[in-house]
């Protein structure tokens, strides 16, 4: 049996992350890949694929009803948790820190496939970078927004230019050792309680 | 300047959570120095994972999976240590609407009576012609799926044959059981009064008939951080009990529900918590029950980890055939709760403390003043069937459940 023949199943509420996965692992040579993003009548689609390797994510609910349907089941292939052998904790670190967690039938052996679950630690880790680039491009949106707003502020109301406005925030904020953003949420605030309309 | 402790909690969002919330938000982890985070997750299983990461110390976490842990039965498994319960009760095991009526037909009283509903059942199941009736818990290693398993099996219900167990997301099981996916369950709260007052659900016992006095979450502990960190983790057992002592406190059940409400925490309605804080369940039809014993934070030593609740659990996952009995598997068992830890942390606070760390269960059928100072009451502490469990002679307990 080649690697590429191990039927292995994803199971993520996550579209875009399982989708991320699945690609990674085609990538690799897997062509046995089966995605489930819907939780209902789990037991039974596992049943009926009876995987050789599952991949599911920590945050998912179902991961007792899971470990438990391997104990009782004689309906699949009997899976167990990818990290029983005890040696390999940076490898059991590695997945719960990325979030991610497999199961592997009993007898497969773990070189076969310990590539699996590298390439799912690598996309889980990927994928959260991503939202976290995500989340920090929206911030900084958010913030750039806000600087504006209050430069406009100081422009209208003591004159100045952009310059000399955006100047005078990030003087204040060295001074005061706070951020731009910060200065300017608290000139906007300030402005909005003084005058209503002030910043419109 | 005294030291301050750090210390990393992972829970799930239950009702029984309480003490853990309660002593980071009420100020008494800060009394004792510990800086308490708090890190909510959406399974056993993951807690579990965490653990052996050491992602977390400590743990809000199923009775008997620490046992089940040390056993070597769930991989990856860190090695654990029990040094405190988190209260006594909790559970109830919840039917759906149309099982209900089955039951009452055939004789279950609305008193909660494990006795009446069981024996009600038996009848139901002798008259059923459709498919096995399916009940699910939150866990195979959980006080949840051993007390039903009792409760069936002292009813006369063999639960491996004529009722299927299945295993279910806490959250879940409210809408399973309106969907017709699973006729009844035993799990924790809220989500027994969920499914009475939002599914049409009705209780049928409540863990606190079963096994009068037992255990339902522990503070799990990771082994090597126990060791490592005996101040800090003295300094948390001391916080909980404050905090289990504030819990136990009926003015203080509003602020309790209002508290774990929040978004951070079981993230549920304030009237889901309440019932089973004050002991007043709906348990259907508009109904309602005074438990006063149903969720016992503090009473009746209810955070001490007794011996005997560990091994009970034991002898069970030996009847389920979860694991075979040795001497060897009944020694990690019963060294998996560490009342020695418990004994040491409350020394300074001067709390009335059981003399001994295993009883007979089953032994006291009235509430009981033990120990010298007559501060301490204890039990009943009862099986509903009357049979008892003696921790010193647990051989002849299991041969006798297992029927041999």
């Amino acid at each position: 049996m080649k690697p590429s023949r191990l039927n292995v199943l994803v199971i993520d509420e996550n579209r875009i992350r399982a989708a991320i996965i699945e690609e990674g692992l085609r990538d690799a040579g897997y062509d046995q890949i089966t995605v489930i993003d819907e939780m209902r009548g789990l037991a039974r689609r596992i049943a009926d694929l009876n995987p050789d390797v599952i991949v599911i994510d920590l945050e998912n609910p179902n991961r007792d009803m899971l470990e438990s349907f391997f104990q009782i089941s004689r309906a699949v292939k009997r899976p167990i948790a990818m990290f029983v052998d005890k040696s390999d904790e940076a490898s059991i670190e590695a997945a719960v820190e990325a979030g991610v967690s497999a199961y592997i039938v009993d007898g497969l052996k773990q070189e076969r496939v310990r590539p699996i679950l590298k390439m799912a630690i690598s996309r889980f880790n990927a994928f959260s970078r991503l939202n976290r680039e995500l989340e920090e491009t929206k911030g900084e949106l958010e913030n750039r927004k806000l600087i504006d707003r209050a430069k406009g502020l100081l422009m209208r109301s003591r004159g100045l230019s952009e310059d000399a406005a955006y100047a005078l925030l990030r003087r204040t904020a060295m001074n005061q050792n706070r951020k731009i953003v910060e200065i300017a949420q608290s000139l906007l605030t300030a402005a909005s309680l003084l005058d209503p309309g002030a910043d419109e | 300047m005294t030291t301050r402790h750090h210390i990393t909690a992972g829970f799930l969002p239950l009702l029984d959570s309480a003490l853990l919330v309660v002593a980071r938000e009420k100020g008494f982890a800060e009394a004792q120095s510990v800086e308490l985070t708090l890190v909510r997750e959406r399974s056993w299983a993951t807690i579990r994972d965490r653990l052996a990461v050491s992602h977390f110390d400590v743990a809000h976490i199923l009775a008997p999976m620490p046992i089940a842990c040390n056993l070597g039965l769930s991989a990856p498994a860190p090695k654990m240590v029990v040094p405190m319960a988190l209260g006594l009760g909790g559970n109830a095991v919840t039917v759906s609407a149309a099982l209900w009526d089955a039951m009452a037909k055939c004789g279950a009283t609305d008193d909660l009576d494990a006795r009446a509903s069981g024996a009600a059942l038996r009848r139901v199941i002798d008259r059923r012609n459709e498919e096995t009736l399916r009940f699910g818990v939150v866990h195979p290693y959980s006080a949840h799926n051993y007390e039903l398993r009792y409760w069936l099996a002292a009813s006369g219900i063999d639960p491996d044959r004529e009722i299927e167990i299945v295993v279910l997301p806490p959250p879940d099981m409210g809408d399973a059981l309106a969907a017709g996916l699973i006729d009844g369950y035993c799990a924790g709260e809220p989500w027994n009064t969920f499914g009475v007052l939002k599914r049409s659900a009705h209780l049928a016992t409540v863990k606190a008939a079963i096994w009068k006095s037992s255990p339902e979450k522990v503070l799990g502990v990771n082994a090597r951080w126990s060791e490592g960190h005996p101040e800090a983790l003295h300094a948390l057992l001391r916080a909980l009990y404050s905090a289990s002592l504030w819990c136990a406190e009926p003015q203080n059940h509003g602020e309790l529900a209002n508290l774990l409400a929040g978004p951070s925490y079981v993230a549920r309605p304030a009237e889901l918590l309440l019932p089973a804080l004050r002991g007043v369940l709906p348990i259907g039809a508009g109904q309602t029950r005074v438990v006063t014993d149903f969720f016992v934070p503090n009473a009746k030593a209810a955070t001490f980890p007794w011996k005997s609740h560990a091994l009970w659990f034991y002898t069970q996952m030996v009847r389920w055939h979860q694991v075979e009995h040795t001497a060897e598997h009944q020694n990690i068992a019963g060294g998996t709760y560490r009342p020695d830890i418990y004994r040491n942390a409350m020394r300074s606070l001067g709390v009335a403390l059981p003399s001994a760390s295993a009883k007979v269960e089953g032994a006291l059928r009235t509430e009981t003043p033990v120990g010298s100072s007559g501060a301490l009451t204890l039990g009943p502490d009862g099986f509903f069937d009357g049979s008892l469990f003696d921790p010193d002679d647990i051989t002849t307990y299991i041969a006798a459940q297992l029927g041999q």
